[in-house]
C-alpha cells in the first residue's frame, strides 16, 4: 500500500518527507477549519497544543508515553501492509496482548521487573499474536477477508475482556471491573526514575522503559522486513502473490506469520500500558491507540524511520489535545480523532491526489530524468 | 430485423464502410500508431496482421472509442465521425468482440445482451422484446446460443458467439474481432469462420485482428500489415502468399534460421511419465504427457494456445499441482501429491522463465536487484540471516552487463524497465543459475526484434553447455528455429513428435489441429 | 399462555425495532457493494447521520428537517468515499476507515462544542422525534385471540422509518432484479469492462450506487437518534455499521437473506437484555457477553465457509482502470 506508493519518478525525499508533511498540513488546516466553525481561535488552539505537548517535562513525557504505544501499533499495521494485509484489528490484538501481560504479572508475583520483562514481552506477543494469527489463518486457508475478520475480532476481544474482568479477574469486593494491582516489584522503571539514577532531574510522567522497547522493535522490524529472507518473502507476497508462488514462497505461510507478528507487535502495547503504567488489568486500556496505529503507519509510509516521528506527532496530538480540552471548554479531545481520520484519508486513500502536481512541478524544474519505459 | 443500420448503408451506398485517415497515437514514449490510413469496403472481411505490439489492438480500440487518437480522422459510411466513447461507436454501428470477453459471467446470456441496450427503465418488457429479436438474429446468422443459460456455464466458443450476437443485437454492421481464435479449438475455429462467411454474405464488414497467417489466407478478402505502429503493406488476399505477408510483418526476409550447431544430446535430464492435470472444474487440461528432454537439446512444444502447454510448464515448475503421473529430475522422482513446489523445483536444478513474465517472474514494485534474486532468495551465498544486498547489487550489475539490460541501473524500480529489458533480466537470472533443466515459455513475447536474436543465442548457448531446455512458444517460427525436437500438443495431449529436420509448418499445423500422425514419445526410462 | 405470548411478542417487537438501523445500513451497503465499492464506511455515514438528525431536530424541533440533515451529512461522506474510491482509485478500505474515523471524531467535537453536555445532544421532546404510528383497527382488533395482539403489538405502533425500512427490502429486490439500474449496478460490480464496452459510464454508475447508499444511511442515522433514541451520544452506532456489513455478507449480497441476517442479529440483541441473570434449563446462565458477541462470531464462521460459502461481487474493491 503506502510503501509501494512510490513509483520512482519523484526524488525519494519528495515521497518520504514532502508528501507526509503535505498530508499533515492538510489535516491541520481542516482541523483549523473545524475550530473556526466552533468559534474558537485556531492559532491560539495550536499554541496551546504545542505548549501542552512539548512545553514542559511532563508534557514531553506524556507525548512520548502515547508515542510508545503508537509505535507498537503503527509497526503492527505497517508490517501487515507490507504483506498486503490491512490489519484493522490492532486495537483488539493490543487488548488481548495486554491480557497476556496482566496474567503474566499476576502470576509472577514478586519477581524483579527485569527478570519478568522477557516473560511479559513474550506473553504480550503470544496473546496479541494469537489474536492476529487466527484471522491470518482464516484468510490463508478459509479465504475470509482479514479486514472483516479483524474488525469482528475487535468486538469479540472487547466482549471477552468484559466477561473475564467481570466474572473472573475482578478484585473481590470491588464494584468496578478491575483486577488487583500487580506486585510493585514488577513495575517497569519510569523515565524520571531511570534518568534520576543517572543524576538527571526530569518531571514525573508515565513515560517508562517501554519506550526503549518500542525503539528496539523498530530496529527489529526494519531488519526483518528489508534484510532477511522471511522479510523478502513477506514483501513479495504483499506485492504480488503469483510471483511469490513462482519464487517458491508459500503465501499462506507468509500471511499467517505476518498476521501473528503484526498482532504480536500490537500486543506489546500491553507492556507499556499494563506493566508500565496502569499496573492492573482494566477495561478499554488500548483506548483507540490501536486504530490510531493505522494513521501512524500510513503517515510513516510503512517504514520505522517514518513511524517514530509519526507516532511522536500523534502522541503530541493526544497530549496537546487533552490540554486543549482542558483550556477550551468547547474543544473536546476527540479533535485528535478527526485529525487522525483526515491523515488516513490523505496519506492513504487519496495518496495520489498531490502526486500529479508534484510530478509536474519536478518535471518543470527538470530535476528528474524520465526513464524510457 | 428491418431496423438494422444495414438498410441505411444500402440506401446511400458509400464506397467504404469505415475509413481511418492519418491516425496517430502515443502512450508516453511509445508511438503506438503512426499516421495509419486504412479503408474497409462494406461486405468484406479485412485482415489486420502484425507482430505483438505492432499497434493493431490500439488502432481498433480507437475505432471503438476506447481511446482517442492524438490526430487523424475516422469516417463511417463516408461521413466524418467523432468516436469518443464506445457508446458513439455502437451508435454508428460498430461492434467489437474483445480478446478477453466483455461478459458478466454471473448473468444469463439474455441479460448480457440487454446490458446497455435496455430501452427503458424496466426490464420485463425489454426482455420479452429482446428475446424475439435475438432469436431472429440467431436464425439469420446460424449463431446458436441458449439465451437463459448463465454465461459462466458455457464453453468459450459459445461465449464468443454471445459476444458476436451482442454486437449484432446492438446493430453492428462493422464487426471488429480481436484475436478471436486464440482461445478456440480447431472445430470451434471452423464454426467461427462459417459464421463470419455468413455475416459477409449479409453485407456486414468484418475487421479481423490476428497474427495467424493461415487464418488470414482462409477467410479474408484483403489484408493490411502493421509494423511498429505503421501500415507497411496491403494485399488482396487472393493475390498474395503467406510468405509475402510474413516478410512484410517482420520487415525483412522472414527467415528465422539461427546459426545453430547440430545437437549432441546426452542422458535424459528430465523424464516425464503420464503427467496429468485436472483443473478446478474437473476438466483434464493436461492428459498423460510422456516425454524426455536430454542434456544438450531443446525440445519445443507447439500448439494452439490453451491446449495444455501452460499447464505442462507450470506443473513441471511446481506452480500447478498435478493429479497423476510422475517425472524424474536429477535422479529424483517426483510423484503427484508429493508437495512439489517451485522451491523444490529449483532445488532439483530447474530454472523457469514463465510465459506470463510480468505477472509471475518479477515484482514490479521492487528495485531490479531484488528481482535478480527472486526465486533464488534461499541461496546461502546471499548472506547469513541478514541478506547481503550490496553483493546482490554488484552481481546484478554484472548480469545487466552480460545480458545487455538497459538501463544498467540495479536499483531502478523494475516497472521502469521496458518489457524486453525485464525479460532479459529474468533470462539472465535464470540462466546464470546454470540449471540442469530450463523451462521457458514465450521467451520473446513482447520483446523487440533486436533482443529476440540475443535471447535465442543465449538459449542455444545454454543448450550447447549440455543443459536441457523445454520451450513453449506460440510462435511456430520460434519453435522451429530453436528446437531439436518438436512435440505437438492438442486438447491437453501430446499428439505428435517430429525431429526438427523433418518439421514443416504444414506437418506441425495439421498435428496442432488434432490430426495425430505418430504416437508420442519413445521408450521411457522411469 | 397469554403472558408468554405477550413476552414473545415484546421480544419480537424489540427485534424489529433493533433490526431497522442494521437493515437500512445493510441495504445501503447492498447498492455500493453490488456495484463493486466496498461499504466499510456505513458506520461513519450512519454516525454522521445520527448526529446531524439529532442536532437539527434539537435546534428546529422538527424530526423531518433532522432527517433531511441526516441524509445530507451521510451523502457528503458517501461523496468523499466515492471520490477516493472511484475518481482517485484509492484504496477503498483505507478510505472507509478514514471516513469512519473522521465521523467518530467530528460528531463528538461538534456535539460537545455546540451543546456542551459531554458530547451529547439535548434530549429531544416527543414532537421532535418520529412518533409511533397506530395502524387502523389496532385497538378494535386487539380483542381477537392471537392475531389481535400480534397486529396490535408487533405490526402496529412503530414509527414511520420502521415501515419504510421493511418496505425497502422488496423495493430493493425489485430495483436490483427488475430494472435497468439494477441490471447495470450488478454488472458493474461483476465486470466493469463489460459495462464500459457496452457504452455505459462506469464511474457515474458507481457514484449513483454509493450515493443511494448515502441516502439510506441517512435514514439509518436519523432512526438511531430521532426515532429509536431521543438524541445523539458519542459513538452511538457502536459498530452497527460493521454489523450491517456483516449481515450483508451473511445474506450473500441478496436483499431477503440480508433482512433475515439483520433480524437474527437484532434478535440476539433483544434476547441479550432479557437473558441477563436468567439461568436456562440444562445450560445454566449464559454469559451476556457471549450473546453480545454472537453476531461477530457468526460472521467470522460464515466468512470462513463454516456456514455456507459467500461469493462476493467479482470486481469488489478494485478500482476500474481501462485496460488495453
Amino acid at each position: 500500500m503506502t510503501a509501494r506508493g512510490a513509483d520512482g519518478r519523484l526524488p525519494w525525499w519528495a515521497t518520504a518527507i514532502l508528501m507526509p508533511v503535505l498530508n499533515v498540513a492538510v489535516a491541520l488546516a481542516l482541523s483549523a477549519l473545524v475550530i473556526l466553525l466552533i468559534g474558537e481561535d485556531p492559532v491560539g488552539a495550536l499554541g496551546t497544543m504545542v505548549v501542552g505537548a512539548f512545553g514542559s517535562g511532563t508534557g514531553i513525557g506524556y507525548t512520548l508515553y502515547y508515542a510508545t504505544s503508537l509505535i507498537f501499533t503503527g509497526l503492527a499495521v505497517a508490517i501487515a501492509f507490507h504483506g498486503g494485509l490491512f490489519n484493522i484489528g490492532a486495537e483488539g490484538q493490543a487488548y488481548i496482548g495486554g491480557l497476556g501481560v496482566g496474567l503474566a504479572c499476576l502470576a509472577l508475583g514478586g519477581w524483579p521487573w527485569w527478570l519478568a520483562l522477557p516473560v511479559t514481552v513474550l506473553a504480550a506477543m503470544a496473546f496479541g499474536g494469537f489474536w492476529g494469527l487466527v484471522p491470518g489463518w482464516l484468510q490463508a486457508y478459509r479465504g475470509s477477508h482479514v479486514v472483516i475478520t479483524t474488525i469482528m475480532f475487535n468486538f469479540i476481544a472487547s466482549a471477552l475482556m468484559v466477561y473475564l474482568l467481570v466474572n473472573w479477574l475482578i478484585r473481590p469486593g470491588q464494584m468496578s471491573p478491575e483486577s488487583r494491582e500487580i506486585d510493585p516489584s514488577l513495575f517497569l522503571p519510569k523515565a524520571d526514575e531511570m534518568l534520576g539514577a543517572l543524576g538527571l532531574e526530569v518531571a514525573n510522567s508515565p513515560l517508562n522503559l517501554s519506550f526503549l522497547l518500542a525503539l528496539l522493535a523498530c530496529v527489529a522490524v526494519w531488519l526483518y522486513v528489508w534484510h532477511t529472507r522471511p522479510g523478502f518473502a513477506l514483501r513479495t507476497v504483499g506485492a504480488n502473490e503469483d510471483a511469490a508462488r513462482y519464487a517458491g514462497i508459500d503465501p499462506k505461510h507468509v500471511i499467517i506469520i505476518t498476521m501473528a507478528l503484526s498482532g504480536g507487535l500490537a500486543g506489546l502495547l500491553g507492556v507499556n500500558e499494563i506493566q508500565g503504567v496502569q499496573h492492573r488489568l482494566l477495561l478499554n486500556f488500548p483506548a483507540g491507540l490501536g486504530f490510531t496505529g493505522i494513521a501512524v503507519a500510513l503517515m510513516g509510509r510503512g517504514h520505522p524511520a517514518g513511524i517514530v516521528p509519526a507516532a511522536i506527532l500523534f502522541g503530541a496530538l493526544y497530549q496537546g489535545g487533552a490540554e486543549l480540552a482542558f483550556e477550551y471548554q468547547t474543544i473536546s479531545p476527540e479533535l485528535v480523532i478527526v485529525i487522525q481520520g483526515v491523515v488516513i484519508l490523505f496519506a492513504g486513500a487519496l495518496e495520489h491526489l498531490f502526486r500529479p502536481a508534484l510530478l509536474a512541478l519536478f518535471a518543470r524544474r527538470g530535476k528528474t530524468k524520465p526513464v524510457e519505459a | 430485423m428491418t431496423t438494422l443500420p444495414l438498410a441505411a448503408a444500402q440506401a446511400s451506398p458509400a464506397p467504404f464502410a469505415v475509413e481511418l485517415v492519418d491516425i496517430d497515437k502515443r502512450f508516453g514514449p511509445v508511438h503506438a500508431n503512426r499516421a495509419v490510413t486504412l479503408r474497409f469496403a462494406p461486405g468484406t472481411i479485412h485482415g489486420l496482421v502484425g507482430e505483438n505490439g505492432a499497434g493493431k489492438s490500439t488502432l481498433m480500440s480507437i475505432l471503438y472509442g476506447f481511446y482517442q487518437a492524438d490526430s487523424g480522422e475516422i469516417r463511417v459510411r463516408g461521413e466524418p465521425a467523432r468516436i469518443s466513447t464506445p457508446q458513439d461507436a455502437i451508435r454508428l454501428g460498430i461492434g467489437m468482440v474483445h480478446q478477453h470477453f466483455m461478459l458478466v459471467e454471473t448473468f444469463t446470456v439474455l441479460e448480457n445482451l440487454l446490458l446497455g441496450h435496455e430501452e427503458g427503465p424496466l426490464l420485463g418488457a425489454a426482455k420479452a422484446r429482446a428475446r424475439g429479436e435475438v432469436e431472429a438474429l440467431e436464425k439469420a446468422f446460424g449463431l446458436e446460443v441458449p439465451l437463459d443459460a448463465v454465461v459462466s456455464d458455457l464453453p468459450v466458443g459459445v461465449q464468443q458467439r454471445v459476444e458476436i450476437l451482442k454486437a449484432l443485437y446492438r446493430g453492428a454492421d462493422v464487426l471488429i474481432l480481436d484475436e478471436p481464435t486464440a482461445v478456440l479449438s480447431p472445430p470451434e475455429v471452423e464454426q467461427l469462420f462459417r459464421i463470419l462467411d455468413r455475416l459477409r454474405a449479409e453485407g456486414r464488414t468484418i475487421l479481423l485482428i490476428t497474427h495467424k497467417l493461415k487464418e488470414i489466407m482462409a477467410v479474408t478478402d484483403r489484408v493490411s500489415v502493421l509494423r511498429q505502429g505503421a501500415v507497411v503493406a496491403e494485399f488482396d488476399t487472393a493475390q498474395t502468399s503467406q510468405q509475402a505477408i510474413a516478410d512484410a510483418m517482420v520487415g525483412k526476409k522472414a527467415v528465422l534460421t539461427l546459426d545453430k550447431a547440430p545437437a549432441t544430446p546426452g542422458a535424459p535430464l528430465l523424464s516425464v511419465q503420464g503427467l496429468t492435470v485436472v483443473d478446478g472444474r474437473g476438466v483434464e487440461t493436461l492428459s498423460d504427457a510422456t516425454f524426455q528432454v536430454r542434456a544438450g537439446e531443446v525440445v519445443g512444444i507447439a500448439g494452439v494456445a490453451g491446449n495444455g502447454q501452460s499447464e505442462l510448464l507450470q506443473a513441471l515448475a511446481g506452480m500447478l499441482p498435478f493429479n497423476a503421473g510422475r517425472f524424474t529430475l536429477a535422479g529424483t522422482e517426483v510423484a503427484a501429491g508429493s508437495g512439489y513446489d517451485a522451491a523444490k523445483a529449483r532445488a532439483l536444478g530447474v530454472a523457469h522463465v514463465p510465459e506470463d513474465r510480468l505477472r509471475l517472474a518479477v515484482v514490479k514494485a521492487f528495485p531490479a536487484y531484488q528481482n535478480a534474486v527472486l526465486g533464488w532468495q534461499g541461496d546461502k551465498a546471499l548472506g547469513g540471516w541478514k541478506l547481503d544486498w550490496r553483493k546482490v547489487m554488484l552481481k546484478t550489475a554484472e548480469l545487466m552487463e552480460r545480458f545487455d539490460v538497459r538501463p544498467r541501473a540495479p536499483s531502478l524500480r523494475t516497472s521502469l524497465f521496458s518489457g524486453g529489458n525485464q525479460q532479459k533480466l529474468v533470462m539472465a537470472r535464470e540462466i546464470d543459475r546454470n540449471p540442469d533443466v530450463l523451462l521457458v515459455g514465450q521467451p520473446t513475447r513482447g520483446v523487440d526484434i533486436g533482443a529476440i536474436a540475443f535471447i535465442h543465442r543465449q538459449l542455444l548457448a545454454l543448450r550447447d553447455a549440455g543443459k536441457a531446455i523445454l520451450l513453449v512458444s506460440a510462435e511456430l517460427d520460434e519453435i522451429m528455429a530453436l528446437s531439436d525436437r518438436i512435440l505437438v500438443m492438442c486438447g491437453g495431449r501430446i499428439v505428435g513428435e517430429l525431429p526438427a529436420a523433418e518439421a514443416t509448418e504444414q506437418r506441425i499445423g495439421s498435428m496442432m489441429a488434432g490430426i495425430a500422425e505418430e504416437p508420442a514419445g519413445e521408450g521411457i526410462r522411469a | 399462555m397469554a403472558d408468554s405470548l405477550l413476552w414473545l411478542l415484546s421480544l419480537l417487537d424489540s427485534t424489529a425495532r433493533l433490526a431497522v438501523p442494521l437493515l437500512l445500513a445493510a441495504l445501503a451497503g447492498f447498492y455500493a457493494e453490488r456495484a463493486g465499492i466496498i461499504a466499510l464506511h456505513l458506520e461513519g455515514k450512519m454516525l454522521a447521520g445520527a448526529f446531524a438528525a439529532a442536532a437539527t431536530a434539537a435546534v428546529t424541533g422538527s424530526a423531518w428537517l433532522g432527517l433531511l440533515a441526516a441524509i445530507a451529512a451521510s451523502l457528503a461522506l458517501a461523496a468523499v468515499h466515492g471520490f477516493a474510491s472511484i475518481s482517485q482509485r484509492g484504496n477503498q478500505v483505507v478510505s472507509a476507515v478514514a471516513i469512519n474515523t473522521v465521523a467518530l471524531g467530528l460528531t463528538a467535537v461538534l456535539a460537545n462544542a455546540w451543546f456542551q453536555i459531554g458530547g451529547r445532544t439535548p434530549n429531544l421532546p416527543a414532537d421532535a422525534r418520529f412518533g409511533e404510528v397506530t395502524l387502523p383497527l389496532a385497538q378494535s382488533l386487539s380483542g381477537v385471540p392471537v392475531l389481535g395482539p400480534i397486529y396490535a403489538e408487533l405490526v402496529s405502533g412503530h414509527n414511520i422509518l420502521v415501515y419504510l425500512a421493511f418496505l425497502l427490502v422488496p423495493a430493493t429486490a425489485w430495483v436490483a432484479y427488475r430494472t435497468r439500474l439494477g441490471l447495470r449496478l450488478r454488472a458493474v460490480g461483476e465486470n466493469p469492462s463489460a459495462v464500459d464496452t457496452a457504452g455505459i459510464n462506469v464511474a457515474r454508475l458507481r457514484y449513483q450506487a454509493v450515493l443511494i447508499g448515502g441516502v439510506l444511511c441517512g435514514f439509518a442515522g436519523a432512526y438511531l437518534s430521532t426515532a429509536q433514541g431521543a438524541g445523539f451520544q458519542t459513538n452511538m452506532t457502536a459498530g452497527k455499521g460493521y454489523l450491517a456489513l456483516a449481515a450483508l455478507i451473511l445474506g450473500k449480497w441478496r436483499p431477503v437473506p440480508t433482512l433475515l441476517a439483520c433480524l437474527l442479529f437484532a434478535f440476539a440483541d433483544a434476547l441479550q437484555t432479557r437473558l441477563q441473570g436468567v439461568a436456562l434449563p440444562g445450560i445454566g446462565q449464559v454469559p451476556v457477553q457471549l450473546i453480545e458477541a454472537l453476531p461477530y462470531i457468526l460472521t467470522v464462521l460464515l466468512l470462513a465457509g463454516f456456514v455456507g460459502k459467500a461469493v462476493p461481487p467479482k470486481a469488489i474493491g478494485q478500482p476500474y482502470v481501462k485496460d488495453r
